[in-house]
């Protein structure tokens, strides 16, 4: 089934194709919905609750709702954005984010959502996990606690690059990133020109030998916040590394 | 030792300090002590992390003067990505981010820390000798002193992306070059910064030299002296090689590699400091320890390569004959001349096309140990580490500017004791005067950059049980 369907976000009408997620519809009308473990050319996840809209009065994610004719959708309330907040505030405290030396600091996503959000601190205590770095690729280093568990590398991985590097192992609090290899990442068949060294939200895997080296100022989210580019229509969701 | 007479903050901020003055049975003091509490965990923290995060990280270590960290840890990361040389639009970038820190922080600490001292004298009431007193009674001074500071800050945003904690320098190179645009903006206000940073010179020069007798009286003691000098011995902040000279001027050592460092300088623990205390290796601990910083730097070098501060340095020896100056007081002067130093190189770098170029960065053969030196403000700030094959540093070693004051700070306050020290009972003017020994350091403590110039300050005299006798703190 194809064709065009009309729906309406925020009392706004747009248009929209059979087939499409909400995410993608509103993303082409120019309408941001605020989504981490979403990513332009990645099957969705719908795993980090990010994007939740209501829809006819019911929660959902955008990412991976397809879109149905007749569809009232909220976007913007501040029911919405205290759910937003809350789950962004979960991510930074269940990690180690110290924006203020990380690399991807003014190019990371989950920062520059919780900027949008006007997250300034933490409402709940922080986890201080210890999970530990890998710095044995030769191009690649992952700090494994900024990890926000999105699965984008793992898609990437798979969809993009067509291999196995990363997948998840445990459940719950418990649950995190690992590799396909007995010991490090050296031993996988991860390049440093992969998709999914890209495609990280955060500043969980960075390629050697970049760090910093965009000034301040210039990069991504330094001169306006992130869904502005989705707004003006200048590009989709893709990530610009 | 009977009585123990303890000086320490009221208010607990970081970096706090503690003085213990020490007397003999008979109320003579026999020694003085100043206690820092250095925080340095950051030589833990960072083992582990990848070294192109450090120059980011460590700056953290010290609100300051984080570009001297900065650099000192980027220059030590070239030499791990194995370059020796930087490309000179790096090179330059650099050194003006450098010398815009060093005229930042010389004419904050001159104008709001030091000049309420000088103008209104150290017994003067602290209602008034403060940087507001200076502003009501030399508004001109303190607008000046805020400028200049704003100045070199915008310097360093124009290098390092931010006034505060910024990213420029990167291992092997710097991540921009200076657009027309920041430059001319620069440009624009350099002949006065000049005119105000030559004003400081004779303010203090002046001060010095019609209060030299007080000077001479007020922590005057010989010392070693160590500092970077360029290899045709001119001054030089950014990059140089080691050399130390003892109190008449005699080399001890001279165009030391700094990666040789540990050859020539070692550290001291003392059971009662959690600061160590550096010493020359070849003379020993005991005689060993050296001052750094601006009065060391300018009784180093054999010359200035910029001319008005050469013409001051000129004056500033004359005063000593040429042989070294040990007068502590003398720091001030040696600071505003490398504050005019700093402007004048601002002003040669912002008319060199070189800051233009588009070749930031070089790559080199990987090492796996390295050392970065740096003039910082306060003195000469060592940087060693050792990085894994991955990229993780596996070892940090910093001596901080600070540090390799330690122990001439030790000697002043202990010096001011012996002078001002009466009797068991602790007067205003030994606070004062314990204050402005310490200020003439400018310690990297934060109580000694009080915002209004004053140090938190208790003194308590203790009888030999350690009972208190007597109080006085500052308010
Ligand atoms: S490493 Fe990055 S991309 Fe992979 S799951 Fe973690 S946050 Fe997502
Ligand atoms: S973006 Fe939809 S659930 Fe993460």
């Amino acid at each position: 089934m194809s064709g065009k369907i009309t729906l309406i976000i925020d009392g706004q009408e747009i248009e929209a194709e059979i087939g499409q997620t909400i995410l993608d519809a509103a993303d082409a009308a120019g309408v941001y919905i605020p989504r981490l473990c979403a990513m332009k050319g990645l099957s969705p996840h719908g795993s980090c609750r990010v994007c939740t809209v209501h829809v006819n009065g019911r929660p959902q994610a955008a990412c991976t709702q397809p879109v149905a004719p007749g569809m009232s959708i909220e976007n913007e309330t501040p029911e919405l954005k205290a759910h937003r907040v809350s789950v962004i505030d979960m991510l930074f405290v269940e990690g180690n984010h110290y924006c203020m030396f990380c690399e991807k600091s003014g190019n990371c996503e989950l920062q520059a959502v919780a900027y949008r959000l006007g997250i300034l601190a933490p409402q709940h205590d922080y986890m201080f996990p210890c999970r530990g770095v890998d710095a044995s690729h030769p191009e690649v280093f992952i700090d494994g606690n900024r990890c926000i568990l999105c699965g984008r590398c793992v898609r990437a991985s798979q969809e993009l690059d067509n291999k196995n590097v990363f997948q998840f192992v445990g459940r719950g609090i418990h649950k995190r990133l690992t590799f396909n290899a007995p010991n490090n990442l050296s031993q996988t068949d991860l390049a440093g020109i992969d998709k999914a060294v890209d495609s990280c939200p955060v500043g969980a895997i960075l390629r050697k030998g970049t760090a910093f080296s965009v000034p301040i100022g210039q990069r991504l989210y330094d001169n306006e916040p992130i869904g502005s580019e989705i707004e003006s229509g200048r590009r989709t969701n893709d990530r610009q590394v | 030792m009977s009585t123990k007479i303890t000086i320490e903050p009221v208010t607990r901020v970081e970096g706090h300090g503690k003085v213990t003055i020490h007397l003999d049975d008979n109320n003579q003091v026999e020694r003085a002590r100043l206690h820092i509490v250095e925080f340095r965990g950051f030589e833990r923290f960072i083992q582990g992390r990848p070294f192109w995060e450090v120059p980011v990280t460590i700056q953290r270590l010290c609100g300051i003067c984080p570009v001297s960290h900065h650099l000192a840890a980027a220059k030590a990361m070239d030499r791990i990505v194995g370059v020796d040389v930087l490309t000179p639009v790096a090179e330059k970038m650099r050194r003006l981010m450098h010398y815009g820190q060093i005229f930042q922080s010389h004419s904050l600490h001159f104008f709001h820390l030091c000049s309420p001292d000088l103008l209104f004298g150290f017994d003067a009431d602290v209602a008034i000798r403060n940087v507001i007193g200076v502003a009501q009674k030399h508004p001109e001074l303190a607008v000046q002193g805020v400028m200049m500071r704003k100045y070199g800050q915008e310097i360093i945003k124009a290098t390092a992306g931010k006034k505060i904690h910024g990213t420029g320098a990167i291992p092997g190179g710097i991540n921009k070059n200076l657009s027309i645009e920041e430059r001319d903006a620069l440009l624009k206000d350099i002949d006065q910064q000049i005119e105000w940073a030559q004003g400081a010179v004779k303010l203090a020069q002046d001060y010095t030299v019609s209060h030299l007798d007080e000077a001479l009286a007020f922590a005057n003691f010989p010392s070693h002296h160590l500092s970077l000098v360029r290899e045709d011995g001119a001054m030089d902040l950014y990059h140089g090689n080691l050399r130390a000279i003892d109190a008449a001027g005699e080399t001890v050592f001279d165009q030391v590699d700094y990666a040789n460092y540990t050859n020539y300088i070692a550290e001291e623990v003392r059971d009662y400091s959690y600061m160590k205390f550096p010493y020359i290796k070849s003379i020993g601990p005991e005689d060993g320890w050296y001052r750094v910083g601006p009065l060391a730097r300018v009784n180093a070098c054999n010359f200035i390569d910029t001319p008005l501060a050469e013409a001051s340095r000129q004056a500033f020896m004359a005063v000593t004959e040429g042989k070294p100056n040990n007068l502590s007081l003398a720091y001030h002067w040696a600071r505003m001349i490398e504050v005019l130093h700093a402007v004048e190189k601002i002003q040669l770098l912002l008319h060199d096309p070189d800051l233009q170029g588009t070749d930031l960065l070089l790559k080199g053969d990987r090492r796996e140990e390295a050392v970065g030196l740096i003039e910082a403000p306060r003195g000469t700030l060592f940087h060693h580490y050792k990085v894994n094959e991955g990229g993780q540093v596996t070892m940090c070693n910093l001596i901080v500017s600070t540090t390799n004051n330690n122990e001439p700070m030790n000697r002043a306050v202990e010096s001011v004791a012996k002078t001002y020290l009466s009797g068991q009972t602790i007067t205003e003017g030994l606070l004062n005067h314990v204050e402005v020994a310490i200020r003439a350091y400018d310690p990297c403590l934060s109580c000694a950059t009080h915002a209004l110039g004053r140090m938190p300050l208790e003194v308590q005299v203790l009888d030999r049980e350690g009972s208190v006798l007597d109080r006085r703190a500052t308010r």
